[in-house]
Parts: C-alpha cells; sequence; structure tokens
C-alpha cells in the first residue's frame, strides 16, 4: 500500500485548503456558477439530479481498513450511510451538501485519499486489475506502475485541460480483468523474447456513443519507458485531438480518423524526442513504490477448517465455488465480497458494511481490500483456514451473496435515479432482473454471464461490452431499453451487437428472461456458456426469442 | 414556423443544498413542483428564465421545463421532470422523504 509523503500530503492538504475558499467565494457570490463550475470537478464534486455528488478517488481499487473506514464515516457523517462503487472503482456520495464538501475532503486527506482529477478533462483514476498482487495468472502486480501514473499524472502542467476525459487502465495478467481495451490506453503486461516483463500498449479505446476496441500502438515495450511513452501518446493527442468537436474529441476518434499508424509514427517521433529527458528519476521513484507493493508475508497453515466446511455446509460450498478465485499463494484465495443482493442497488454499501469488510481486512486480508470494476469488494489475500469465519460475518452483514459471475452479479451505472446526464433509469431495471433470476432460482443453471446497464449512451455501465448489454434511452418521453448481445470486456473484448427494437420499461426484464430461456435450449451441454453459445449460433436464435419468428422473416418486429 | 410553445416552469437546482427547486409567481423558490408558476406565454417564460439566471447566489442551471396543470397546481410532463418531483426509486430519500404528499 502505498503511504503519502510529505509532499502528497502537503499537495493534497493544499488543494483542500484552495477548494475551501472557492466554495466559500462561490457562496458568497464572489465566483459565478460558470467560474466556480470547473474549481468544483476537479475536485470531484458534480451537480446531479437531486443533488450534489462527490467523486473519490481510490487509485488502482486499493483500500486498507482505515481508508474503508473513513469512507464509511464520511457516508454516516456527511450523506445517507451509504456509498456507491463505481465501474472505474471510485465511491460516489449522492447526497453531499456544497458547504460541507471542504470537511469531506479534509477527512480523506487524513486518511491519503482525495477527489482529484476525479473529472474534468484531465487524466483521471488510473485502475487495474482488481486481482492484482494476488492473482494466480498474474506476471508483476501492475499497482507500483499504475501508482506511477497517478503521481505523473495528477496535476501534470501540460494535461490539465486535454480535449476530453483520458482513462488508463492496467493489468499485470494475460486475463484481462480491467477492461484495458475500452480505455484510451489499455497496459497489459506482457514478456518478450528473453522472458524481460513489459507493456503491450493499447490505444484508442473507448464506451460511450462510439464504441472502439483499443489497438496495439506498440506491442512491447520496456517498463522504463513507460511513462515518457505514455507522455508521448497523451502529448500527441493533446496536439492532434478534436477540441472543435465534443463528440469527437477522445483519443478514440484522434486514432479512427488518423490511422494507427499515422497516430504511431507521431507518438514515436514525440517518443523520441522527450525519452532523454527522463533521466531515471522516473525509475528511481518507481523502485521505491515497488518497494511499497512488496506481498505481505503470506502464512503457512491447514486448511481442515476450510475442508470440514466446504463438506458439510451445501450454502458455503456454493459461496466458495462461486466467489472465490484462485490466489498465488498456497492455502491463500481471493474472495469476492458480492455488492449485488438481488433487490439491492449493484455497487452500494452502507457504512456499516464498509466496517464490517475493513474489519475482515484487517484480521484476515493482511489489510487490504479492492474495488472491482464490476462493483464488488475484494479481499485479495485470505487463508482458506479463515474463510468459514469470514463467510459468518459476511452473512451477518448481508454480504454472503454467492453469485459472482452470474446472472444477477450486473453492473449498473446510477442512471436516472441520480445522474444528470441519464436518458432512462438503470438501477431498477437491474433489481429486477436480479429478483427474477432469484425467483427462478436458475442462476447456477445459467452460470456465467454478463449483464451490464448504462442509463444513457455515455456507457458507464459498459453495456457494449456485456454478454448482454442494456441501454436506456428516453424514446418520445418514455423510458426505452436496447439489447446488446455478444460483447466481451476480457482480452478478447468486443463490442457487442444491436438486436433490434428496444423494449419499454415493463417490457425489458421479460425480454432479458426470453434471451436466457433461448441460451438454456440452445446450449450444447452445460458447460457451454451464454457467450459461448451465441458465438457458435449468431444473433439469429436469440432475435427470435426476443421479437418472434416474424422478425426473421422480414416481417414487421414490434414498435419500439 | 416554430414550434408552439408549451407551458412550463422555471426550474434548478439550490446551490447550497443541491436539490430540486422551483420558482413561483411571486418571485420565491419552492422545493414543490406544485406551487411553481405555469407559464402559458413564451415571452413572459423569457423574462423569468432571466430573472432566475440572475439569481447566482440562490440556484444554479436555471431552465424551463414543461409542465401542465393539475388539480393541485403544475404537474411535470416528461419522466425525468417526474423524478425530479420525488428523488430516486432506489431509496425513499430525496423530497419523496422530505415531503410525503409530493
Amino acid at each position: 500500500m502505498y503511504t503519502y509523503n510529505e509532499f502528497d500530503e502537503g499537495f493534497v492538504r493544499t488543494r483542500v485548503a484552495q477548494f475551501r475558499q472557492q466554495v466559500e467565494r462561490r457562496l458568497d457570490g464572489s465566483l459565478t456558477e460558470d467560474e466556480f463550475r470547473p474549481l468544483r470537478l476537479m475536485n470531484g464534486v458534480y451537480l446531479q439530479l437531486h443533488a450534489y455528488m462527490l467523486r473519490v478517488a481510490i487509485p488502482y481499487g486499493t483500500l486498507d481498513s482505515a481508508k474503508m473506514r473513513q469512507l464509511a464515516y464520511l457516508a454516516e457523517r456527511w450523506d445517507k450511510g451509504y456509498g456507491h462503487f463505481t465501474t472505474r472503482q471510485n465511491i460516489q456520495y449522492n447526497w453531499p451538501k456544497l458547504p460541507d464538501v471542504p470537511d469531506m475532503l479534509d477527512a480523506l486527506a487524513d486518511v491519503d485519499m482525495h477527489a482529484i482529477q476525479t473529472s474534468g478533462n484531465t487524466i483521471r483514476n488510473v485502475t487495474a486489475d482488481h486481482f492484482a498482487g494476488a492473482s494466480a495468472d498474474e506476471i508483476e502486480d501492475p499497482r507500483p506502475i499504475a501508482e506511477l501514473l497517478r503521481q505523473w499524472s495528477t496535476d501534470h502542467p501540460e494535461f490539465q485541460f486535454l480535449p476530453r476525459k483520458f482513462k488508463i487502465a492496467v493489468t499485470g495478467s494475460p486475463n484481462d480483468r480491467a477492461v484495458t481495451r475500452s480505455h484510451d490506453i489499455g497496459l497489459r503486461m506482457v514478456r518478450n523474447a528473453t522472458g524481460e516483463p513489459g507493456f503491450e500498449v493499447l490505444v484508442g479505446g473507448g464506451l460511450g456513443r462510439t464504441p472502439m476496441i483499443g489497438q496495439v500502438i506498440r506491442d512491447f515495450l520496456p517498463k522504463a519507458d513507460l511513462l515518457p511513452y505514455c507522455e508521448a501518446i497523451v502529448s500527441a493527442w493533446n496536439t492532434f485531438g478534436r477540441r472543435d468537436n465534443k463528440f469527437k474529441a477522445r483519443i478514440k476518434i484522434t486514432v479512427h480518423e488518423m490511422g494507427i499508424d499515422a497516430f504511431r509514427d507521431i507518438v514515436e517521433a514525440r517518443f523520441a524526442e522527450i525519452r532523454p529527458e527522463f533521466s531515471g528519476v522516473d525509475q528511481a521513484l518507481l523502485a521505491s513504490i515497488e518497494a511499497e507493493f512488496a506481498p505481505p508475508a503470506f502464512r503457512t497453515a491447514a486448511t481442515d477448517a476450510f475442508d470440514a466446511r466446504y463438506a458439510s455446509d451445501p450454502v458455503f460450498r456454493a459461496w466458495a465455488d462461486t466467489n472465490l478465485a484462485r490466489h498465488r499463494a498456497e492455502g491463500y484465495a481471493i474472495a469476492t465480497i458480492s455488492l449485488k443482493t438481488p433487490g439491492e442497488t449493484p455497487g452500494d454499501a452502507t457504512a456499516d458494511q464498509m466496517r464490517v469488510m475493513a474489519d475482515l481486512a484487517e484480521r484476515y486480508g493482511h489489510d487490504e481490500l479492492r474495488i472491482s470494476h464490476e462493483q464488488n469488494v475484494i479481499l485479495p489475500h485470505v487463508h482458506r483456514a479463515d474463510l468459514p469465519a469470514i463467510y459468518d460475518a459476511l452473512k451477518a452483514a448481508g454480504l454472503a451473496t454467492a453469485n459472482v459471475g452470474l446472472a444477477s452479479d450486473i453492473i449498473a451505472c446510477p442512471g436516472m435515479d441520480y445522474c444528470a446526464l441519464a436518458t432512462a433509469r438503470s438501477i431498477p431495471v437491474a433489481q429486477q432482473i436480479a429478483l427474477r433470476f432469484e425467483e427462478l432460482q436458475l442462476e447456477h443453471e445459467i452460470g456465467e454471464i454478463k449483464i451490464k446497464i448504462s442509463g444513457c449512451i455515455n456507457a458507464c455501465g459498459h453495456h457494449h461490452v456485456g454478454h448482454i448489454g442494456i441501454l436506456g434511452l428516453d424514446r418520445a418521453g418514455v423510458e426505452n431499453y436496447q439489447i446488446t448481445l455478444g460483447g466481451d470486456h476480457t482480452e478478447t473484448a468486443a463490442i457487442g451487437e444491436r438486436t433490434g427494437p428496444g423494449f419499454a420499461y415493463d417490457e425489458i426484464v421479460p425480454a432479458i428472461e426470453r434471451l436466457i430461456d433461448a441460451y438454456l435450449d440452445l446450449r450444447d451441454g452445460q458447460d457451454e456458456t451464454f457467450i459461448e453459445t451465441y458465438r457458435r449460433l449468431g444473433m439469429a436464435p436469440f432475435k427470435v426469442a426476443l421479437y418472434g419468428e416474424e422478425a426473421q422473416t422480414g416481417g414487421r418486429a414490434r414498435a419500439a | 414556423m416554430s414550434r408552439r410553445f408549451t407551458p412550463k416552469v422555471v426550474t434548478g437546482n439550490d446551490l447550497r443544498e443541491g436539490d430540486v427547486i422551483y420558482l413561483t409567481a411571486d418571485d420565491r423558490w419552492t422545493r414543490h413542483h406544485h406551487e411553481a408558476e405555469l407559464i402559458d406565454d413564451e415571452a413572459h417564460a423569457e423574462i423569468r428564465l432571466i430573472l432566475a439566471s440572475q439569481q447566482t447566489g440562490k440556484v444554479v442551471g436555471p431552465y424551463l421545463a414543461d409542465a401542465r396543470a393539475g388539480a393541485n397546481g403544475p404537474e411535470p410532463v416528461h419522466f425525468r421532470e417526474a423524478f425530479r418531483t420525488r428523488g430516486p426509486s432506489n431509496y425513499f430519500h430525496g423530497k419523496q422523504a422530505a415531503q410525503p404528499d409530493a
């Protein structure tokens, strides 16, 4: 875990003090809203549908118990007793009052946290694989690189007024859990022919109104070149990005319009120019950061307690089979705590639940917690011997839902229940789908499936890369939901394809159920997942399930 | 030919609290949609919006939202505006909690 040094501490405190004065000047009328708005956005403060919203960065999704407890404190002291974990590993508070925000930011600074660059046309919170440092399939922990990028990008003078926002994701594993292919820059750790670790650099990925899969700009970048290379990319885009049109300003459009080869030439030229300026200070810094991410002292212990409970308790067994992942250390597991209890809001945790998770991390988990882009919380390092006790504590807190990776483990953006940009609601759709599949008791039978819901074209709910994607729109003053199929957020990333006309609010859950029923009928045995069946058979049988036979024979589909 | 003007209310968010407020006929700001001034005339709507826009110490982002006359006063037309009169659907928070009659 990175600990703030004197510089970080001073920087964050100064920003809070500045913002406190800016808020005062706004409230006493010295600043207009037009003057204040960019200042509040720089500090993570949005004005949403019903209230202000404070978005707090959780760099690369990593927390310790002290940070998690402080997030709980903020929720209770200044909000309504809960927080919302987002698809970019941040946490959002939905009900702060403007005069309170500086106090909230000061409280965050007490635990080395901030809300800087969680909004605006800057480089946003760097996200990472939520299993980083724990997963059995990892080459190296990517978080030191993510922290280096955080320090480099924070208040970087050249990159405070970019054409648009800019998002970087990093993974140290060949199995991409960080959705690197839909980021402005995606960094995937790979080894070269001599076994040396470096990065495959992807550029120009993105979701939103023009979804694109990132393209490879460098197939192997030595670690020592990472910072200057990223700087060259952002610098090239900063020069050539379409500032004339907000909808064409993201780097994906620049890369698309210019072509990856032409864009690469510009980046490489810029890289050659600035590389000599990186004298090695960044590498010395990286080395010191790496030391702070040294793996915990894993213990050796018998797993009898786990084995006995696993054999005797089918409910515990279901949770273990569903929510645990393979850890790199013998006897350990990665435990995902689902924030997707059917009927609850995806990604929300109460202050009490946050404290329970903090306590478990402190007592059993080497004091580490992670937030996933799938809006769950992870105990990355737990010994199997402790899992029965962990499970019991989670169960008592309403946190033991065994659904990770299943139909009710749905990503949903806040949608029109909170967001000022939304065109339809997402949360109630997710709640109803989850409740329906719980009622049918079919989830484990259905197996792995990713359902992702966005309440507008900006795609915070990652619907483009869901096996089933749902996009909520406003069609002539009525909520309407489009379905896409075949999206994939992993290393084999793909953008889903639209099925056809959308469905009304009260039609969308039955439509999803028809899709799943069709899959269960069509699949080639129990081991074939939804996405595999879709890839084998294509869209046609699912269209029939959604719209009936006439849709396939040229007849008119149901009106949207 | 321009589109026919449909009735409007002036609405925005409160600077300090961030919650939804509406402009009344007697130049107050209310948290209740049904107390808002229902504006039938386009020129008058523009004047009222200018008045609201000048009150930067009270309201953020004022705009004209479609509304129609109801039994107890103006009612929202679009579902987004209806949500703004209530609060979110996943928790009993916001206006619906503050004023059960909303």
